[in-house]
């Protein structure tokens, strides 16, 4: 009888655990709050152009896909463009705010700064300094990831361990070597950290600039949709939108656990 | 025999230590003889890594001489291979790649690798070579951080109580594995240690240290052939006399000090 209870017990503990790993909750969550969406707005009849329910939201996402693609393409090229160019102004500059006290100290009140500024208020500007095109919103999108992979990046070289960097100062290393050998590897965790905040937030980056002024891409196809009250091709658009985060969000963590083995 | 005994490679003079108002060791002076094996034993905390800190130039002495072959130099920290309590294997590299960091970093030769490889099989590693530290065990670590030592190609040899954190039995095969450095490659160790035992096991002189301020209570001379067993009559009487000079030491003064900044950044590696 008792080892019959224990097994039970170990029975229903196994299941909690693959119910806590498979997302079972999240899962459920997001199902729950669809339907009530869904049902409220069957029951209380709100019209589509105040908002709709979620499975108009889909079917306008999948049958709309031709007109959806075409712009949700310029936008992830804003945002791609906008990583790469984040990642070769963030790298260099938190080597060299590492490898200079000085200049971490004499940069640091500028990147705190910049986090400051609306980056509502620098769109307009952009459009009128880049033009319409693809520029403004590749640098509104870079300026937004630039600063998370930074500073991660820094905390990361900071946070190696001293007993590490007495063992290759022993060894005769200089800072180039040891930066190659052992902080870079070292701040990789935390590198890969600061990436995936971005590429999640990059998204406003790029569809603001699209907001202030362009000819393509989901944020201007939702301004323009809004003006029509299509609100439903707005909330698809959105759709397209998380979906992509959510897509680079994945990519980065395989990424991350291709290339971080050892942890 | 490789061990003079009489040739003294290392010899500290009047060394001087202080943090703030802590005085860690004032007039501390020892030697090492070439090829010997020389143990430190003193309470937890009394100031032994401080003193491989200075040696190894890590953290600069107030006052003293040291001096290598007669020439005085600020620290030896280019003459030593110095070997931790923690094997600080980087888990990102492979154990070979591990062993063979010292000659990444110095642009070693090109029979690096097959010196490393003639270690890995000589300390029983062989078919391990490309495991990363996380899939082996905390001995098979350690093991893989002497090789990283050996590849320093220095003659002295600063161990840290390099086996206090491994079980009695893998703790057993590696002192033969320290024995090897002396016996076979022809190294002269300066070993710390809290264990007496080990120490009387290993060691050709083993030096018995007060709490801070660190100096020497007592110094041995051990002329017993090696391998010892630890159930040898006269060792254990050593072993019995050192624990009770160490217990009246114990709670005298001892404090953990460790690498208390390290410099950052371009240039730091030569401050």
């Amino acid at each position: 009888m008792y080892h019959a209870e224990i097994s039970c017990r170990a029975a229903w503990d196994r299941s909690r655990v693959i119910v806590k790993r498979s997302g079972f909750f999240p899962l459920t969550a997001v199902v729950l709050i669809l339907a009530i969406w869904e049902m409220a707005c069957r029951g209380l009849a709100i019209p589509d152009f105040i908002l709709p329910a979620p499975s108009r939201i889909l079917s306008v996402a999948i049958f709309q896909a031709p007109l959806l693609l075409p712009h949700a393409g310029i936008t992830a090229l804003e945002i791609l463009l906008g990583i790469a160019l984040s990642l070769l102004v963030a790298v260099p500059l938190a080597t060299i705010m590492f490898a200079h006290t000085s200049i971490e100290q004499a940069l640091s009140p500028f990147l705190v700064v910049s986090q400051a500024i609306p980056v509502f208020a620098l769109a307009p500007l952009l459009v009128i300094w880049l033009g319409y095109g693809i520029a403004s919103k590749v640098l509104m999108a870079a300026i937004i990831i630039f600063f998370p992979i930074t500073v991660s990046l820094l905390e990361g070289y900071k946070n190696c361990g001293t007993e590490y960097v007495v063992l290759f100062r022993l060894m005769g290393a200089g800072f180039w070597d040891t930066l190659r050998l052992l902080y870079w590897p070292w701040a990789l965790p935390f590198f890969f950290a600061g990436l995936k905040v971005g590429v999640t937030v990059a998204t406003i980056g790029a569809v603001i600039g699209e907001w202030v002024g362009a000819q393509k891409g989901l944020g201007y196809l939702m301004i323009q949709a809004n003006a029509r009250l299509s609100v439903d091709l707005v909330f698809a658009a959105i759709l397209w939108l998380s979906l992509m985060g959510l897509s680079m969000w994945v990519f980065v963590g395989f990424l991350e656990r291709r290339i971080i083995h050892w942890k | 025999m490789f061990y003079e005994g009489t040739t003294v490679v290392l010899k500290v003079s009047n060394l001087k230590k202080s943090f703030d108002n802590l005085t860690v060791f004032d007039g501390f002076s020892m030697t090492v003889p070439r090829g010997g094996f020389t143990a430190l034993v003193g309470p937890s905390g009394c100031g032994k890594s401080t003193f491989f800190d200075v040696l190894t130039g890590v953290v600069s002495m107030d006052n003293g001489e040291i001096s290598w072959l007669g020439e005085t130099l600020p620290h030896v920290g280019q003459k030593a291979a110095y070997m931790q309590q923690k094997d600080l294997l980087l888990p990102w590299l492979s154990l070979i790649d591990n062993a063979l960091l010292p000659t990444k970093v110095s642009k070693g030769n090109r029979n690096s690798r097959e010196k490393a490889l003639f270690l890995f099989e000589r300390l029983g590693l062989s078919g391990f070579e490309q495991y990363t530290p996380h899939k082996v065990s905390g001995g098979m670590k350690q093991r893989c951080a002497l090789v990283r030592t050996l590849m320093f190609e220095h003659e002295l040899v600063l161990l840290d109580e390099p086996l206090s954190a491994l079980d009695a039995i893998t703790r057993r095969s590696l002192q033969s594995v320290l024995l090897l450095l002396q016996s076979e490659f022809k190294k002269t160790i300066l070993m710390i240690t809290h264990d007496v035992e080990e120490a009387l096991l290993l060691a050709d002189e083993v030096l018995v240290l007060t709490a801070f301020p660190m100096h020497v209570k007592e110094q041995f001379a051990l002329e017993w052939p090696k391998p010892r067993r630890s159930d040898e009559t006269e060792l254990m009487k050593i072993k019995e006399h050192v624990l009770d000079e160490l217990q009246g030491e114990s709670g005298n003064g001892c404090i953990t000090l460790r690498f208390p900044a390290v410099p950052r950044g371009i240039g730091a590696e030569s401050s």
